[in-house]
Order: structure tokens, then sequence, then C-alpha cells
């Protein structure tokens, strides 16, 4: 897996009785390292701690007293919760862009990396349910979405599709994760027959949640706005730069925190597939509003209207633009050559890319979908303080998952502590 | 593993004060953790506190009811029962509410005669009553569109007008549930909450919606609502003739929509709406009886539906007079 491979053993063969020793031990071991650290590590999970209490407050409030307490109307049915939602399905999706050079092309750097990736996929997915559950009206009455003892309206509801998709791209990457880890926790090579058949498996996953998310909105006849079979290769193209753009700052944030060492070679790669999936996007946008603003009629009133306003009504102008003056911007940024060497300019390309695409994907899409309404009623929507601070506590409690899971992974994964190691964990 | 080795001690030996030392199980970074979790755990609860108020609003046994159309007589007369009793301890009000199945060979329509609408909206205010809908909100399952003549097109349609009716340069066109023959809002539903009946209506299920709101953004006649917060009705006002599928006092967090009045219409009697409207632009009745009023209309007029092009064939009809 990583330069000391010469240090593991090789084929070991191992009777159940040997796991049902050594598993709890890893799980200890798991504990242990999530639960100690830096002052800088106590700091920043304690921070996220108390933004996400004030989500789990905020929610709590939300279910006691209906979604009233939301800016959702039964014209915006759908608001900041199904936006961040459908981000992070791309976010999730976006870390396939890690494995794909590692397992594909056998990216040496990439190889080393690519679990951070793996862990980023997992954290997003496990945000992505919990902003679904935000976003029920009774979120008691769960159980009726599982099959067998609920009722699932499989295969013609689309959203049994992402259910589906979802949770399945979780357990694959959750398998491939916990087993890479817990052989280098027992100082084995891992066997390829055991993750190599699941990685790939997780490639072609990785682009079908994202293709089912997008499904679930460009499906509907009464939404002109998604009516578009261009939105899922949109969906795609985004995530693949947002998904990038998120690792090399994690990557550079691992690098000045840990020992861990991450080869030039990884955030390279990135920055190469950011510059096209970027350009692509931005062909795809330009192709898209060419159609609607040539065309006109009423199939180009929501689009009108996201950019433009309508008779002063523009509660999403502001985010539209500053999405679109993004991009274009970090596009303009990753044609500065060899900008792998210039870091500042990445970075700020970086954090362009992940904000652009954030509003793009949420306030950009998912509420203009509903202005106006589909009897052309104009209600504009502006997300609640409730809404705020259960989104903000969502993604702290992501954050947090992300920072445990790097937490546990990464001595494990350097080989600094181990069942091996004796005593050496720093 | 140095600290892995240490047994944790038993329960009760006090080694916390003579074990102390850096790598015992109490030394004073473990003590912190703990508090530090112990803290945590308790804001977590504090922070969730709200939900126990919530949860006195429900049951266990509205938690595992399961679907309507898996319940047998004497579940669904134990269901009614309990709904009855909880709308008695809600809202004081005595209510029955019934469940009456589709009749055989009947298949509601609907059509709207747009030359004689005058766009009063009684018939909004009519439904708004039969239904039990949340008084602050307003809500019905009724729009009406006040539209320009010369246009068919919703975007020169205006629901919010407020002045006297009818005005010489406008038409009005009612909207409500077109109880399509292929409705796009039970196709996305994920949990089968809502479905097509027998007779044509399309209905919800209150206690197995999950409150995702698929539906609402699926339909393309703005038919449904949801619940956005606890319906409140004075408890004269609640209309205690009620509808299991239909017109019961709808939970907070669920889904909602015209039924046609079923609870009406399937005894043989028409639809508040129909009722409350002074011009007679609405015919109502049954596709299936070929002497049937709203069959003579579909033969005879001009009939046509909206938003044709998207597939859903709707059983609502509109038409104008010559």
């Amino acid at each position: 897996m990583s330069a000391d491979n010469a240090t593991l053993t090789e084929n070991v063969q191992h009777d159940a009785r040997f796991h049902v020793n050594s598993y709890p031990k890893f799980l200890r071991l798991a504990l242990r390292l999530c639960t100690s650290g830096s002052w800088t590590f106590y700091a920043w999970m304690i921070f996220l701690t108390c933004v996400a209490l004030v989500g789990a407050n905020a929610w709590a409030i939300q279910v006691r007293d209906g979604m009233i307490t939301t800016s959702m109307t039964d014209h915006v049915s759908w608001g900041l919760y199904i936006a961040n939602f459908t981000f992070l399905v791309g976010l999730a999706a976006g870390g396939v862009m890690m494995v794909i050079p590692a397992y594909i092309y056998k990216d040496k750097d990439m190889h080393d990396t690519v679990i951070i990736g793996e862990l980023l996929a997992i954290a997003s997915i496990a945000m992505c349910l919990m902003f679904v559950i935000a976003d029920l009206g009774r979120p008691d009455r769960f159980w009726h979405m599982l099959p067998v003892v609920g009722k699932f309206n499989f295969p013609i509801s689309m959203l049994t599709w992402d259910v589906i998709v979802l949770n399945g791209y979780m357990l694959l990457n959750l398998h491939i994760c916990g087993y890479l880890l817990y052989k280098r926790f027992l100082g084995e090579v891992p066997n390829p027959k055991w993750y190599v058949p699941f990685v790939f498996i997780s490639i072609a996953w990785a682009i079908s949640i994202h293709t089912v998310t997008a499904f679930l909105y460009c499906g509907l006849g009464g939404r002109p706005f998604w009516n578009t079979a261009l939105l899922a290769p949109r969906f795609l193209t985004t995530a693949f730069c947002a998904g990038p753009a998120f690792i090399i700052i994690v990557l550079q944030i691992i690098r000045r925190m840990t020992s861990m060492k991450i080869g030039s070679g990884s955030i390279r790669t990135l920055t190469s597939i950011m510059r096209i999936t970027i350009l692509i996007n931005l062909v795809m946008l330009a192709s898209e509003l060419f159609t609607e603003f040539y065309t006109g009629g009423s199939h180009a009133t929501a689009a009108k209207y996201l950019y433009f306003g309508h008779h002063g009504l523009n509660a999403l102008q502001p985010w539209i633009w500053v999405s679109t003056i993004s991009v274009v911007v970090a596009a303009i940024l990753l044609m500065r050559p060899k900008i792998h060497e210039h870091m500042r300019t990445l970075d700020v390309a970086c954090v362009l890319i992940f904000v652009g695409i954030w509003i793009e994907k949420g306030m950009g899409l998912i509420i203009p979908g509903f202005i106006p309404s589909t009897l052309h009623e104009w209600v504009e929507y502006i997300p609640s303080a409730i809404e705020w601070k259960v989104s903000a506590g969502i993604w702290a409690a992501g954050l947090m998952i992300y920072t445990l899971l790097l937490k546990v992974a990464i001595p494990i994964f350097t080989g600094q502590t181990g069942a091996s190691s004796k005593g050496t964990h720093r | 593993m140095s600290e892995e080795k240490k047994e944790p001690c038993g329960s009760n030996c006090g080694c916390h004060g003579s074990n102390a030392g850096k790598e015992g199980m109490f030394n004073r970074r473990n003590l912190l953790k703990g508090a530090g979790a112990t803290l945590g755990v308790a804001a977590f609860a504090k922070a969730m506190a709200p939900l126990t108020e919530w949860k006195e609003t429900t049951s266990v046994d509205e938690f595992l009811q399961t679907h309507y159309r898996e319940l047998d007589k004497e579940q669904l007369a134990e269901v009614i029962a309990r709904l009855e009793k909880e709308t008695r301890e809600n809202y004081d009000a005595e209510v029955s509410i019934s469940d009456i199945k589709p009749q055989k060979g009947v298949k509601f329509g609907y059509a709207l005669n747009l030359s004689i609408c005058v766009g009063c909206r009684r018939c909004a205010k009519a439904c708004h009553e039969e239904n039990n809908h949340d008084r602050a909100s307003g809500n019905s399952y009724i729009r009406v569109l006040e539209m320009s003549k010369g246009s068919m097109d919703m975007e020169h349609g205006n629901a919010d007008y407020n002045h006297p009716v009818p005005r010489d340069d406008k038409f009005y066109m009612p909207v409500q549930c077109q109880q399509c023959e292929n409705p796009p809002c039970v196709d996305v539903c994920p949990v089968e909450a809502t479905w097509k009946e027998n007779d044509g209506i399309v209905v919800v299920d209150y206690n197995w919606c999950i409150g995702c709101r698929y539906c609402e953004a699926a339909c393309p006649y703005h038919a449904r609502r949801f619940n956005w917060t606890k319906p409140e009705i004075p408890k004269e006002e609640i209309n205690p003739e009620q509808g299991y599928l239909s017109n019961r006092i709808r939970p907070q967090g669920v889904m909602e929509k015209c039924t046609f009045c079923l609870h009406r219409t399937r005894k043989g009697k028409l639809p508040a709406c129909l009722e409350a409207c002074p011009t007679g632009a609405r015919v109502f009745g049954n596709l299936l009886d070929p002497k049937s009023e709203i069959r003579t209309v579909l033969a005879n007029k001009r009939v046509f539906v909206l938003k044709e092009e998207l597939g859903t064939k709707p059983n609502f009809f509109y038409f104008f007079d010559e």
C-alpha cells in the first residue's frame, strides 16, 4: 500500500478465533486514536460539537413545532436542506476522482492517499442522510422507507433508487476502508481479492449516485427548469470539480498537521482533473443558458428570474452571480501554467470552486425549480434561522465524522501504530 | 501497547487515589475526557429536549400503525376509534370518521365552465370549511387564477387578486387536483403513501406519509399541500362528518390534497365546491355513466385539459360556452 510494504507480512491465513480477538483490539485502538490528540484537535472538535449541538436543538424545535419554522412554503417546498443534500452527493461522488487514478492508472502517489477520498465519501453520505432526515416532515416514520418492513416504492420512485445507491455507496466505502485499515493494523498485506473488486464496483457506483440524484429532479415534467437531459452530466462534472477542490485543501492540511507523506503527484493529478472538468462545466452552462435565453418562452422564466429577477423579486440574484463569477474566475486561475507549484493560487481557485458549486447545485438549482410555481405564482424563498442552524449543525457533524475517520486512518495507514508496533503511538 | 496491558481495575477499588499515575486508567487526561464526554452527552440531551414535548402529540399505536391498504376491518375500526378519541382530546370536538369505499362502475370526473365562472372564490372558501383546513393559513385545495383575456398562458394569471369581480378584461380559472389518469405524484412517492383509487381519486394515507414533499415537487398543478404545522380550528367550526382518506383533521408534517370530497361524493352527494358555486360553472359526475351531465359536456362542448403536453391525462376538464 505504501513505501514500507516490505515490513508487511503476506498471505497469512487466520481462523475466525483470531479475528474475534484482534478485531475488538482494532476497534479499541480506533477509539483511542480518535479521542486523543493535540490541543488544536481538541479545540477543533469542541468547536464542531458546539455547532452540531446548536443544529440538533434547532432540528428538535423544527420537529416539535412543525416545518413552519422553516421558510419553505407550498410554493417553494424544498429549500436549503435539499440544496445541501444535492451538493453533498456530488462531494461524495467527487472522491472517485482519486480512486480512478489510483486503481485504473496505478498512480503511486494517489494510491497512497486514496483513502482520504474514500473516507470523504463516507462522511459526505452520512451528511446526505442527515439532510434528508432534516427535510422529512415525519422523521419518526422513517422506517416506512425501509424495504420489507415498510413499503418501498421500487422501482417506480426515483427516491427509492437514491436510497439504494447512497446506502450502497456508503457500505462499499466502509468495507474498502475498514478492510484496508484492519489489514494495516495487523501488519499484513491486504488480499486484493477482498477489496479490488469492490473498488471497481465503487467507481461505477460513484457515477450512479449523482446520476440518480439528478434523475430525481430532471424526471419531473412539471418543472421545466429541471427537466433537461443535461442535468445529470452537469451534476457529474460539477462533482468532479468540487470533490477534487475539497480534497486538495484537505491534503494540504494533512501534510501540515500529520506526518503522513502526501506526494506532490496527488495534488497535481487532482488539479489536472479540475482544470478540465471546470471547463466542461462552463461549456455545458453556456449551452444551457443559450437554449433557455435564445428560445425564450415559459421554459426560460425560471432562468430569467434566477439571473435577472422578476419585477423587483430578486432573492436569488446575488447567489447565482457569486456562483457564476467564482467558477469563471477559478477556471481562469486554473489556467496558470504549473499551477500546482503556486499553492496560493491553487488554494484560492479551490475555495472559489467549492463555494461556486455549492451555490450552483443548491440555491441556484433547487430553489429556482420552484419559482415561479407550477401555476406561475411568484413566491420567493430565503432560508430561515432554523434552517441555517440545522444545516450548519449537519456540516459540523459531518466534519466531525471526517476528522475522526482521518484521525484513525492516518496513523494506522502510515504504520505509526497497529497490532505489531509496540507502543509506538505518538 | 503499554496502556492496553493494564487491566481496568474493578469497581469500588478506589484506585484513582493510589493509581493516578500517568499510565493508569484514571489519569488526569482520561478523567478530563470522561468529564468532556459526560458534558457532551448532557448537552446533547438538553439540545434534543424539545423532542420530548413533541412526543406527547403522537403515540406508540400511531408509530406502529401499518399502511391503510394492509389494515383489516377490525384494525381500521381501532384506528378510527383512536383518531376520534384524539380529536376529542386535542380539539374538544365530537367527530365521526367514516371509510366509504369506491363504488363499482363509478369514475369521477369534473368539468368547469370558464365562460361563466366569475372568480368569486366561494368554491375555495367552501373547500376550506368542508375539509377542515388550518384556519390561520387560510388553506384551500382550490386556487382561482385571474387570467387576461386573449391568453391561456398561466404566466399571465394572478391568484392574489383583491378587487371586485368579475372584471371585464379578465376570465377566471379555478385549479384544483386534476385526479390525473397518470399521476406523477403517485409515481414519485417513495413509500406508496399516495395512490389512485378505483373511482379515479388520488388519495393520501395521512398516517403513512413521511412528509418528504417529493409529490409536491412532482405535481404540475400545485394540487398538493403540506401541513407545515398542526392544523388549528376552533371546535365549533370543525366539520364533524369526516372521511379517513379525505377531510379528517390531518396530522402535522404530512401531505394532503383534494379528494373531490370523497366522503360526500361516494355517498351520492356533490362536492362542497360545486354546491357553493353561485353560477353553476361546475359540473360533476360519473364518467362511466353515458347519461351523466359530465358526459354531455364532454360530448358537446369544446373541452380542454391543463398542460396536456405533460401526458398526465387529467380527469378535470375546462370548457367554454359558444
